[in-house]
């Protein structure tokens, strides 16, 4: 049978968010990053956000909008800059809180949650200053004995020796989500979603670890569509981790959105530059994020 | 780690080409060389050198004595090309890239942790900050809680460092990068893997750093029996002092200290091919 319709606007969503809620952003860096429902926070008086994202400027706008309580990130990144300006300017001004994790333990937090256990246990980490840093981190002991036999790498005296021991690993807390936002290449009406490209990111973990996901995608299908579109690998979110449906075609602009869409590097630049001065900001924001998001897309438009 | 890492083996004794004679090799071709070594004996596992001449040094290896090291596109694949003159060279423009790479292996984010998780990778870093531990800062300068520079943060070298081989690659080589102690341990070092014991360090292991004045490994202890940066050798036209002054923390110096060995001519064409516009010399540019 037909899944239900879930079709809703950017600013239906945001109706549904709520200040101090801890919100997911899928993609990665400067990567597929459901920009149209940024925007539309942006717009909005929600603030006081815990934000979980493998960052890119879906994380700089937030904190230069005032919208961020928190940060939990494996990085804030551009890619083709490597350093995401605000993000950088958020940090040393001390504006916001942050947890800054290893890369791999983000996608660990965000599979405990969607998996609904309490934390999984990884050697990532373990002997970092990101436990000295993040002092909500816990470590765990394993109730199995490890046996190793010593190698030639730890001192020499003891190579060969068989040793025993209940490991202690750090146990990755699970990043439970109030919201998750994503953006796909395509979806059906009820959130049968595909992604293109060669990298799902992370998404289908941000939805399951999420109270409710939206998903906004670049087109909307009949779902008998949708598994002619590449194999079936690529149908990787189920209309059931999924609460808004949003049409938005360039919809992730200006991060890549392949095989879509590239990263618009032009406007990239321009964007980063905002962080130079106030004047900059203010300029850039009265002319893309004080429009809604057809008024962005226009403007964006008249740039090509 | 083998022996074949005394100091006298990385001599230029293989054949290559004089450095003093011969016009055509440059100081960034020496690193090339000195990256490509560091990967030697890896056999079949992930080469996954970042930046530009880590990642011309580690195909270099791929193209030339280490046919057997997987290389990534990258981004989302690992790639085995057919020949060494198959390799593809750095930095291509984007449709150039995918049509150079013989894809074997399809390697979202999400595997390439399984992947370092299980240990078969050999990473090549950068780091803003190392001290003679190894222990390495790409995170923040200052206070981390509120850092005078907020850098690339943690990124994969926490998980990198504890569950497989680590080497990293400085292209300025001064007191402020080779540091006495690093403002956050973002990659560990020998001290932080000495403190975890045996086991939970047991696949810790950072094999070499490249510079572009030298080359350095972990082949030395201090009096702890911890192992220490030890200096492995000079890249030609380089001196002692002048590697010590730009140095901040400790290093030790073997007797018989090393030069860092020249290209050979297959080697040296191998360079060019890879990275056809010269990437090299402006992270290395000629002293």
């Amino acid at each position: 049978m037909p899944g239900p319709d879930k079709r809703c606007t950017e600013d239906e969503v945001v109706a549904e968010l709520s200040s101090g809620m801890t919100i997911g952003i899928g993609g990665w860096g400067s990567r597929r990053k459901p920009m149209s429902l940024i925007r539309a926070i942006l717009r909005s008086d929600l603030t006081d956000l815990t934000i979980v994202s493998y960052g890119g400027p879906d994380v700089g706008l937030l904190c230069r909008s005032g919208k961020v309580r928190k940060v939990v990130s494996g990085f804030v990144s551009l890619d083709s800059i490597p350093l995401e300006p605000h993000y950088q300017a958020a940090r040393q001004t001390g504006s916001i809180e942050a947890a800054e994790w290893d890369e791999g333990m983000l996608l660990l937090g965000l599979q405990a949650a969607a998996w609904r256990v309490p934390f999984l246990p990884t050697r990532a980490g373990l002997g970092s200053d990101i436990l000295k840093y993040m002092g909500d981190l816990r470590t765990v002991r394993s109730p199995y004995a490890t046996e190793v036999k010593l190698g030639g790498n730890s001192g020499g005296e003891s190579a060969g020796e068989l040793v025993s021991e209940f490991e202690e690993l750090l146990a990755v807390p699970a990043l439970e989500l109030d919201a998750a936002l994503v953006h796909q290449n395509a979806a059906d009406v009820s959130g049968n979603a595909v992604w293109l490209g060669e990298d799902p990111f992370m998404d289908d973990l941000f939805v399951r670890a999420a109270q409710r996901s939206f998903v906004s995608t670049e087109r909307i299908l009949p779902t008998t569509e949708l598994a002619g579109l590449a194999d079936i690998s690529h149908l990787k979110i189920s209309r059931m981790d999924v609460s808004g449906v949003i049409e938005a075609p360039h919809g992730a602009h200006f991060t890549e959105c392949l095989p879509d869409y590239s990263r618009d590097e032009a406007f990239q630049k321009r964007y980063a530059a905002t962080a130079k001065s106030d004047e900059a900001w203010d300029e850039f924001r009265a002319e893309f994020l004080e429009v809604d998001e057809a008024g962005y897309q226009a403007k964006v438009k008249e740039l090509q | 780690m083998s022996n074949a890492s005394s100091p006298t083996s990385a001599a230029g004794v293989d054949g290559g080409i004089d450095a003093g004679e011969n016009a055509g090799v440059t100081r960034a071709d020496i690193c090339a060389v000195a990256i490509a070594e560091a990967f030697r004996g890896d056999g079949e596992r992930l080469c996954n050198p970042i930046g530009n001449l880590p990642l011309i040094g580690g195909r270099l290896a791929a193209a030339t004595f280490e046919h057997q090291l997987a290389l990534t596109d990258g981004f989302y694949t690992l790639m085995d090309p057919q020949s060494p003159d198959l390799v593809p060279a750095i930095a291509l423009p984007e449709a150039e890239r995918v049509a150079q790479r013989t894809v074997a292996h399809w390697n979202p984010y999400r595997e390439m942790f399984g992947l370092l998780w299980q240990g078969k990778r050999h990473v090549m870093m950068g780091a803003t900050q190392i001290d003679q531990y190894g222990n390495q800062n790409i995170a923040a300068i200052g206070d981390w809680t509120k850092p005078r520079r907020q850098l690339l943060g943690f990124r994969g070298a926490p998980g990198n460092t504890i569950n497989h081989t680590t080497s990293y690659w400085v292209p300025n080589h001064s007191p402020r990068v080779f540091v006495q102690a690093v403002d956050v341990v973002c990659g560990i070092g020998y001290d932080r893997a000495h403190a975890l014991g045996p086991i939970a360090s047991r696949f810790h292991e950072v094999r070499r750093v490249v510079s572009n004045l030298a080359v350095f490994d972990f082949e030395a202890t201090d009096s702890n029996g911890v192992a220490t940066m030890r200096l492995r050798s000079l890249h030609p036209g380089v001196t002692l002092e002048e590697v010590l002054e730009a140095t901040a923390c400790e290093v030790v110096v073997p007797k018989d200290l090393g030069v860092s060995r020249s290209p050979t001519e297959q080697e040296l064409a191998q360079i060019n091919r890879l990275d056809p516009r010269g990437l090299r010399l402006s992270e290395v540019p000629e002293p």
